[in-house]
């Protein structure tokens, strides 16, 4: 298998029929409740999130959708969340630890919604908040990032037990292009940027952020759905089976060291 | 987005004046010994400047100190002890220049990362004490201000001392790539920690704070404080008026518009910080309690 640049991976992931979790969950779940709202505000299309059944194992799945058509984009908000979203999120880990259920966060976002009502409720204290109760949430956490994961807006849902990320997905702390802006000033140097950030899935377990890297099919998921769902499916039920052994306290201490020992620093 | 959010800082409270306003003449202004402010645009001796604490008279803009600056006024005199003052960042991608960019702001700064964390007292009472430095990098979150407040805010908890945390940031240090993001985590990680086991923690958010920073440890307070005028937010600006198409009001991000929006506990000014500080240390003061208690 020949090597793609990180460049050459956005390209399959900006596909338009790279698919997005809505094609997955049938085929990974036998059964999804979706639940709706974060009952303080209000439901937000961006992350969708419910009950769902893993080989007779109940989970529950939390997802940052991205649409396949305008209309579809529209209500998800091209997958940007506002604070409700991160906080409906987070209502359903809360439910998931009381049921003992394990959970899984699909990533696909560009990053958190920016914009006045974002600010005005609190998208900063929102995604903060997630970051510190997935921290100690009681039960398994495994994240899966399927496209792009950005910045703090995918961090929202990724603090996890095991993070896995499809072949050619990318997880960076912001848009190549907003990097390429902000530290050469020059937008389109987009492609530059992508390569020197090293976002992909290899780089990020060469980084010790990523533990798994999901195959897809040669040339991307969108060449055979079916194959890819199934890989994520395979390995879910594998992660999840043994996260689910493991006694609680020591899960928690060993996410917390996961991300303690994340760092490049000398004294 | 975040370079934006510092160009504006400067304009966002007198914005339509400041746009209109001809470059600033240097050479009206002897340097060192007045003082412009870059929001109002006022002007005093320096003197009453330093004499306020970095306090413009005419719009009370709380400028920003050097962390430094912030210990001297916050903590008891010589009681404050520095934790891993030494420490200092790598090239986790190999970005290019990185380093050399961080050697030549330690000669300029004299600090090694953006964060001084540390014991103190004040008014007798023991703390963990962390403060960010916007000199160095716009005190963005890389590997060394991750590491050195995760330990700080840990030891605290092994030895139960509350922590407070003067937070000043451009966000998440991009030149470290996706290794900086996970310090949100690793931070937020040990506030919850510290948080499990009934401990106090005090943020106080000075100007500016935004991004990743605003968006883990320094939204995470059991109390927020926030220094008078100061930015506070967690997109850029300009982000935000590209999304939108249109300008935001001048006071948007702002400690005023945090605190009306629920994201703040109070505006305190800077000349009763300590005092304010002390007095909810006292009420917190856990070893008392305990006793009662047993």
């Amino acid at each position: 298998m020949n090597k793609l640049s990180a460049w050459e991976r956005m390209e399959i992931i900006r596909n338009k029929l790279r698919p997005t979790v809505r094609d997955y969950i049938p085929i990974i779940f036998e059964e999804f409740f979706e639940c709706h709202g974060d009952r303080l505000f209000g439901d937000d299309g961006a992350i969708m999130g419910g009950i769902a059944s893993l080989s007779g194992i109940p989970v529950t799945v939390i997802a940052e959708v991205k649409g396949r058509n305008i209309d579809e984009n529209k209500a998800s908000n091209f997958a940007m969340p506002h604070p409700e979203g991160y906080r409906k999120a987070l209502r359903l880990a809360k439910q998931a630890e009381k049921f003992h259920r394990p959970v899984i966060c699909f990533i696909d976002t560009p990053g958190a919604f920016c914009g006045v009502e974002a600010e005005k409720r609190g998208q900063g204290e929102a995604i903060a908040k997630n970051i510190m109760e997935f921290m100690t949430l009681e039960t398994p956490v495994i994240s899966i990032v399927l496209g792009e994961g950005g910045s703090g807006g995918a961090l929202a849902l990724g603090v996890c037990d095991e993070l896995a990320m499809l072949e050619n997905s990318l997880y960076s702390v912001i848009s190549p292009r907003g990097f390429a802006s902000i530290l050469w000033k020059d937008a389109s140097r987009e492609k530059e940027a992508c390569e020197i950030m090293k976002i992909t899935a290899e780089d990020l377990v060469r980084l010790g952020i990523a533990e798994k890297i999901i195959d897809e099919p040669p040339g991307g998921s969108h060449n055979d759905v079916h194959q890819t769902a199934e890989n994520i499916a395979e390995y879910l039920y594998k992660v999840i089976t043994q996260k689910s052994q493991i006694d609680i306290d020591v899960l928690l201490n060993e996410r917390y060291t996961k991300y303690r020992k994340i760092g490049d620093f000398e004294e | 987005m975040l370079e934006d959010l510092f160009k504006l800082v400067k304009t966002r409270f007198n914005d339509e004046e400041a746009d209109k306003e001809e470059p600033p003449k240097k050479s009206d202004i002897p340097s060192g010994l007045m003082f412009k402010c870059p929001r109002c645009g006022g002007v005093c001796f320096e003197e009453e400047f330093e004499k306020l604490n970095k306090v413009c008279p005419s719009c009370n803009y709380h400028s920003r100190l050097t962390a430094k600056e912030r210990i001297a006024i916050t903590a008891d005199k010589e009681s404050f002890f520095e934790f891993d003052g030494g420490m200092k960042s790598k090239n986790p991608i190999d970005f290019p220049k990185y380093l050399e960019k961080q050697e030549q702001l330690r000669s300029e700064t004299n600090l090694n990362d953006a964060i001084v964390t540390g014991e103190a007292s004040i008014r007798g009472m023991k703390c963990v004490i962390a403060v960010m430095d916007s000199r160095y990098m716009m005190a963005s979150m890389g590997s060394v201000v991750g590491e050195k407040l995760s330990r700080a805010i840990e030891y605290a908890t092994e030895n139960s001392l509350p922590v407070i945390v003067f937070t000043a940031s451009g966000g998440a240090r991009m030149q470290e790539g996706t290794v900086s993001l996970m310090q949100m985590a690793k931070t937020s990680g040990a506030v919850a920690r510290h948080s499990k086991k009934g401990l106090l923690y005090i943020t106080v958010m000075t100007d500016p704070t935004t991004g990743g920073v605003t968006a883990s440890f320094a939204s995470l307070g059991d109390i927020i404080i926030a220094e008078p005028k100061v930015l506070i937010g967690f997109a850029g600006r300009r982000v935000i008026e590209g999304t939108i198409k249109q300008r935001l009001p001048d006071d948007f991000q702002s400690a005023e518009f945090m605190l009306q929006n629920g994201f703040v506990d109070m505006i305190i000014e800077r000349k009763t910080m300590r005092r304010t500080i002390a007095h909810l240390l006292k009420l917190h003061n856990q070893k008392d309690r305990r006793t009662v208690n047993e």
